[in-house]
C-alpha cells in the first residue's frame, strides 16, 4: 500500500522535517488560495511555484521525480472535467484546471512527507480542529494496514474458493458473496475495535486521551511560517507584473 | 494477607446465554506463574478478564485482597495488567512510545516521569531502539514486546499473558519465554503451547466447559489433557 | 467525487467550508458527549473499513466492477452523527495521504459525502426502516446518499463556472443514477448479510423519525436535485455575478486577499462556535 511511502518519507531529517507542523500549515493556507485564484499569466505563475516545490522536495531530501509521480493520483479526474471543458470550447480553463490541482495536490504532499500524520494531526488539534475528529482520524490511519490486510485475505479466500464452490450454492451469486464476505468484515471489523476498546480499559483508560509531547512553536518556526508564505505570493506578484503581456 | 489472588464459585454468561463459566475456584500465590490449560472455548480469556473488572459475573473474586466492584476498578486496573492475544488491537496509538506510556498517563502520571518510565519498560523488553516507530511496521514479536512494555511500564503485581507465545516463530518462542520469565511478577499463562508452559510456570490448571477440570504441575495435566483428547477422540471412531 | 483544489472558485469552496467546519465541529462535540472519547477507536476502525471495502470488487456485469462507498451504511449502522465523523475522517485522511480530493475543497466534499450524503442515506431509512418497506429503504438510502452527492458536487462545479453542455451534464447525471443503483443494491445485499450473521450490528430507526433531522434531510435533498438544474439553467448568470464581485472587478491582491480572509473568517466563526457549544453544555 502506498501510503507506506509517504511514512518512509516524513520520518526523515531535514530543516523542513524539523518545522512546527502549524507553520507548515500555515504555509500551505496561503500557498493553496494564491494559486486557485490565479488568473493572469498562470503559465509562468504555475512554473515558478513547481520550481519552489521541486526546490522544497530537494530541500527535504526527498525523491523528486517520485513525488512527482504521485501527485499525478490527482490526474485522472483533473483530466476528465479538463476535457469536457475543452469540448465545451475553454481551451484555457481546462489547462488550468489540470495545472492548478496538480501543483495543489504537489503542495499538499509535501506537506505530509515532512511531517508524520500523527504529528501534523497533533498540530491540527492545537490550531482548533475537533480533536475527537481527529482522534478518529488517527485510528482510521493506525487500522488502515490491519482492516486491509483483513480484506485482502478474504478476497484471496474467495477467489481461492473459486468457481466450482459457487456453481454448488446455486443461490449466492458473486454480488452475493461479495456483499457476505464485505458483511464479515465489517463484524469483524467491528469486534476488533471492541478488542481496542478492552485494551484501552484494562491499561486505566477513563474515556479522554491524554496526549503526550507537547509541541513547541519556535521562532525559527514563524520565521519559515513567513518565509514559505509570502515566497509564493511574491513568485505571483512578479510574474503577474512582469509579464503583462500574458494572458 | 494470602493468595494475590483468589476466586470462588464464578461464573459468567453472555449476552446471548450462552455460559461461559459456570463455578471456577482459582488461586494464585505471591511470586506464582500458572499455566491455564484447555480447548478453545473453555472459559480461560473469560476468567481473566473478571480479574480486573473487564467482564463480572456472579461468586467472589478477590485480587490482592480487594473485592472486585466500581469502586476498586480503578486500582486493579493498575494491579493486574493484561497482555492480550492479539497485539495490533493492543498497541492502538500513532508510536511505540506513546503506547507504552498511554497506561502511565492513565494513572494521572506527568509527562516527563511516564516519558521516562515508558523508555525504561521499553529497554527492559530490549525494543528502546524503535521508540518512535509505528507498531504495524513491527514484527509479531517486536509486536509483543511492545504490548508486554506497556503493560511492565505501569508496574503491576500480576502480569496476565493471553496466548503470548501465538503466531511467533520458535526462536521468538525461546527469546519471549526469556524475558517473560525474568520478570518479576507474578504470572497467570493462557495458552496452548505446552513446552513454553513448562519452561515458565510451576503449577497449571486445566480448564473444560467453563470449569477448572485438573489442577497440578504441568507434566501431570498435559499427561491428563492428552488421555482426554483419545477419550474424545475415540467417540468418532465407528 | 472528490473534488480537487482549483475546480472550485473562491466564493464557493469558501462558503462550503465556512459551513462545513463548524457543524463537524458540532457534530463532534455531540458525538463526544454522548460516548466520550471512548467511541473514537470504534468510528476510526470503522473508517478503515470502508477504506478495505474498495478491495472486494462487486461484480456489476461486462466484466465491470464497482464497490461500497459506505455513507448511507455506516448511517445505518452507527447512525448519521457518528457517520458524518467517520466520512469526514475518511475525507481527510483522503485529502491528506491519498492525494484524493483537494485541502480547500475538503469543506465541500465534506458538505457534499460526509454531511448531506449521509443525510440524504439516512432519510428513507429513518421514515421506513421499522415498516414493511424496510428493504426498499435500505436501498434507496444507498443509492439517495451518492446520488445527492454527486449531484451537489456536480452543480459546485457549474456554479464555479467549469463549462458543461446540457448534454454533458445529462451523461453526468445518467452516470450518477447508475453508481448510485449500485450502491443502493450493494447497500442492501450487505446489510441484510451482516443482519444474518450479526442482528445487533444494525439499527433499528425508532418508530417515528425526528422532525427536525426529518426536515433536514428533506430539505438537503430538495437542494441537491434542485440545485443542479438551477446551476445548469443559470451559469452564466452566476459566473457574472462571482466574476463581477471579485475576478473582474479587482487584481490579484484583492483576490489572494479574500482568499485568505476568507480562511481567517472561517477560523473565526469555528473557534466562535465552538466556545458558544461550549458554553452550551456547561449549563
Amino acid at each position: 500500500m502506498h501510503h507506506d511511502v509517504l511514512e518512509r518519507w516524513s520520518q526523515g531529517n531535514s530543516p523542513l522535517h524539523r518545522r512546527d507542523p502549524r507553520a507548515k500549515v500555515a504555509a500551505l493556507l496561503v500557498f493553496l488560495p494564491a494559486l486557485a485564484t490565479a488568473h493572469r499569466a498562470l503559465a509562468f505563475t504555475a512554473g515558478g511555484m513547481l520550481m519552489l516545490l521541486a526546490g522544497a522536495f530537494i530541500w527535504a531530501r526527498l525523491p523528486l521525480a517520485r513525488a512527482l509521480a504521485r501527485s499525478a493520483l490527482v490526474l485522472p479526474f483533473a483530466i476528465v472535467f479538463a476535457l469536457i471543458t475543452w469540448a465545451a470550447g475553454d481551451a484555457g480553463r481546462a489547462i488550468s484546471l489540470v495545472v492548478k490541482s496538480y501543483l495543489s495536490a504537489l503542495a499538499v504532499l509535501l506537506v505530509v512527507s515532512t511531517t508524520p500524520l500523527p504529528v501534523l494531526l497533533r498540530g491540527l488539534e492545537l490550531t482548533g480542529t475537533p480533536q475527537f475528529v481527529l482522534l478518529v482520524a488517527q485510528f482510521l490511519y493506525r487500522y488502515l494496514f490491519v482492516i486491509g490486510g483483513e480484506a485482502q485475505q478474504m478476497s484471496r479466500a474467495a477467489a481461492a474458493r473459486g468457481a466450482s464452490a459457487r456453481k454448488l450454492m446455486a443461490r449466492s451469486t458473486p454480488f452475493r458473496a461479495a456483499a457476505g464476505a464485505l458483511a464479515v468484515l465489517f463484524a469483524r471489523s467491528y469486534a476488533r475495535a471492541e478488542h481496542i476498546h478492552r485494551a484501552m480499559l484494562a491499561r486505566g483508560f477513563q474515556g479522554h486521551f491524554q496526549t503526550l509531547k507537547n509541541l513547541r512553536f519556535r521562532r525559527s518556526d514563524a520565521a519559515f511560517a513567513l518565509l514559505a508564505s509570502l515566497i509564493p505570493l511574491a513568485v505571483r506578484i512578479a510574474m503577474e507584473k512582469a509579464i503583462p503581456w500574458a494572458r | 494477607m494470602g493468595a494475590l489472588v483468589e476466586v470462588r464459585g464464578l461464573r459468567f454468561r453472555y449476552e446471548d446465554g450462552t455460559t461461559a463459566l459456570n463455578g471456577v475456584d482459582f488461586q494464585l500465590g505471591a511470586g506464582e506463574a500458572v499455566a491455564l490449560l484447555g480447548p478453545n472455548g473453555s472459559g480461560k480469556t473469560t476468567f481473566v478478564l473478571h480479574l480486573n473488572g473487564l467482564l463480572t459475573g456472579e461468586g467472589t473474586v478477590r485480587v490482592c485482597g480487594l473485592p472486585v466492584n466500581p469502586q476498586t476498578i480503578p486500582q486493579l486496573r493498575r494491579k493486574v495488567g493484561i497482555v492480550f492475544q492479539d497485539s495490533d488491537s493492543q498497541l492502538f496509538m500513532p508510536t511505540v512510545l506513546e503506547d507504552v506510556a498511554f497506561g502511565l498517563l492513565n494513572l494521572g502520571m506527568d509527562q516527563p516521569t511516564a516519558l521516562s518510565r515508558a523508555r525504561a519498560a521499553l529497554e527492559t523488553v530490549g525494543m528502546d531502539r524503535t521508540a518512535s516507530r509505528a507498531p504495524y511496521h513491527l514484527s509479531a514479536g517486536e509486536k509483543k514486546r511492545v504490548a508486554i512494555a506497556g503493560i511492565v511500564a505501569m508496574e503491576p503485581e500480576i502480569l496476565v499473558l493471553d496466548e503470548p507465545t501465538a503466531n511467533l516463530d520458535p526462536p521468538g518462542q525461546r527469546s519471549l519465554t526469556e524475558l517473560i520469565s525474568h520478570l518479576p511478577q507474578a504470572k497467570i499463562v493462557v495458552t496452548h503451547d505446552i513446552a513454553f508452559a513448562q519452561a515458565l510456570c510451576h503449577r497449571a490448571v486445566f480448564f473444560q466447559n467453563g470449569v477448572i477440570t485438573a489442577e497440578g504441575t504441568v507434566t501431570e495435566v498435559v499427561s491428563r489433557l492428552d488421555w482426554d483428547l483419545t477419550a474424545e477422540r475415540s467417540k468418532f471412531r465407528p | 467525487m472528490h473534488i480537487p483544489d482549483g475546480f472550485l472558485s473562491a466564493p464557493v469552496w469558501i462558503t462550503l467550508d465556512a459551513a462545513a467546519v463548524p457543524t463537524v465541529g458540532y457534530l463532534a462535540r455531540r458525538a463526544q458527549r454522548g460516548f466520550e472519547q471512548t467511541q473514537a477507536p470504534l468510528l476510526g476502525v470503522m473508517g478503515a473499513f470502508v477504506f478495505a471495502a474498495q478491495m472486494i470488487n462487486f461484480p456489476v456485469g461486462a466484466g465491470t466492477t464497482g464497490h461500497l462507498l459506505g455513507g448511507a451504511l455506516l448511517a445505518m449502522t452507527l447512525g448519521p452523527v457518528s457517520a458524518s465523523i467517520v466520512m469526514t475522517a475518511i475525507l481527510a485522511i483522503q485529502a491528506l495521504v491519498f492525494q484524493d480530493g483537494g485541502v480547500l475543497a475538503l469543506g465541500a466534499n465534506i458538505v457534499n459525502m460526509a454531511l448531506v450524503g449521509v443525510l440524504a442515506g439516512y432519510l428513507p431509512f429513518s421514515l421506513w426502516g421499522a415498516t414493511r418497506w424496510r428493504r426498499f429503504a435500505l436501498f434507496a438510502g444507498g443509492a439517495l446518499s451518492v446520488l445527492v452527492s454527486a449531484v451537489l458536487a456536480l452543480s459546485e462545479l457549474l456554479i464555479s463556472g467549469v463549462p458543461m453542455s446540457g448534454r454533458m451534464v445529462g451523461i453526468s447525471v445518467g452516470v450518477f443514477l447508475i453508481s448510485a443503483v449500485l450502491e443502493g443494491a450493494i447497500t442492501l445485499a450487505v446489510l441484510e448479510s451482516l443482519e444474518r450473521i450479526q442482528p445487533m450490528l444494525v439499527r433499528r430507526p425508532a418508530g417515528r423519525p425526528s422532525r427536525v433531522l426529518g426536515a433536514l434531510a428533506v430539505a438537503a435533498v430538495l437542494l441537491a436535485s434542485v440545485g443542479v438544474l438551477f446551476a445548469s439553467e443559470a451559469p452564466d448568470a452566476i459566473q457574472r455575478l462571482t466574476h463581477q464581485t471579485i475576478t473582474e472587478a479587482s487584481g490579484w491582491p484583492v483576490k489572494s486577499l479574500t482568499g485568505l480572509a476568507g480562511i481567517a473568517l472561517i477560523y473565526g466563526a469555528c473557534l466562535l462556535l465552538a466556545r458558544v457549544a461550549a458554553r452550551n453544555r456547561s449549563v
